[in-house]
């Protein structure tokens, strides 16, 4: 472990801003093309990962351990608004007999 | 070799979390989203962050999933109830993600930090060193997350619980 770590010392912190920016995207495309709204949440938990992970990498790189502390919060908040999330989802199943998102377009009004 | 196991694994989480968002039928996009999430534990590893790791495994790969999988199998989801929106929304929603990529790319380029990334100290992401910081500066805010984490539990029984009135 020790031995892989100090090897990992190649890899430049811009390749990791792209990689996260990537994985961002691809979760911002997600919300915008898909209407079935449980793969909604799961384009919102990519975009949280892509956030977490440059966090970590910021917090090796500047040798501070609060971002590694504020993945830890965050992941504590995506657990707690997953389970909300999917309850409102069960309810609006049971409601309307679909999750499609179109339905719920009445709360634009 | 080192670097390229982080090149590897990010073309692999790269590939799997696009096979999220296109796969058709809702089963499968959990599945690939949990070997994304797998290539991302194996990305806290390669940045020695054992217990970001662990609780990246336990959290994501364990409970969130469980949660989203049980979710799909109670409504009985597949691919002929899948809803699709028009072929002109998609397109427009990937050229406005490709737009945001480019302009997040380039708004780097300008700011760029080429430096290699260098673990300084090999105990920062151990459990001793987190737990130090989090019951020290962060502990106000570690207590108010249990108070979020009672609020969603009580949350989630109170919607998803029928309503007993109105039947």
């Amino acid at each position: 472990m020790e031995n892989l770590t100090t090897q990992m010392a190649g890899v430049p912190l811009n390749h990791y801003i792209y990689l996260c920016a990537i994985i961002f995207t691809i979760g911002v495309i997600g919300v915008l093309t898909r209407r079935n709204a449980i793969v909604i949440f799961m384009s919102v938990e990519l975009m949280l990962n892509a956030v977490n992970l440059l966090l970590t990498a910021f917090s090796v790189h500047s040798n501070d351990p609060s971002g590694q502390v504020f993945v830890f919060f965050i992941m504590a908040l995506a657990a707690a608004e997953v389970a909300v999330g999917l309850a409102i989802i069960v309810m609006v199943y049971r409601n309307t007999k679909s999750i499609d998102i179109n339905v719920l377009n009445r709360l634009k009004w | 070799m080192s670097t390229q196991v982080f090149y590897f694994v990010a073309t692999l989480s790269i590939i799997f979390s696009l096979m999220v968002i296109f796969a058709k039928n809702p089963i499968h996009s959990v599945l690939y989203l949990i070997l994304t999430f797998f290539t991302f534990t194996v990305h806290y590893v390669l940045l020695n962050a054992q217990f970001l790791a662990v609780v990246n495994f336990i959290v994501y790969m364990g409970a969130i999933m469980v949660l989203f999988l049980f979710v799909l199998m109670l409504l009985n989801l597949n691919k002929e109830t899948e809803p699709v929106k028009s072929p002109l929304i998609k397109i427009v929603g990937v050229i406005a993600g490709c737009c945001l990529v480019v302009t997040l790319v380039g708004s780097f380029k300008a700011a760029t930090i080429t430096s290699p990334l260098i673990l300084k100290n090999p105990g920062l992401g151990l459990v001793e060193n987190l737990g130090k910081e989090l019951f020290g500066p962060f502990l106000l805010p570690f207590e108010l997350s249990s108070l979020l984490l009672l609020a969603a539990m009580v949350g989630a029984v109170l919607l998803s619980k029928r309503d007993e009135v109105e039947v």
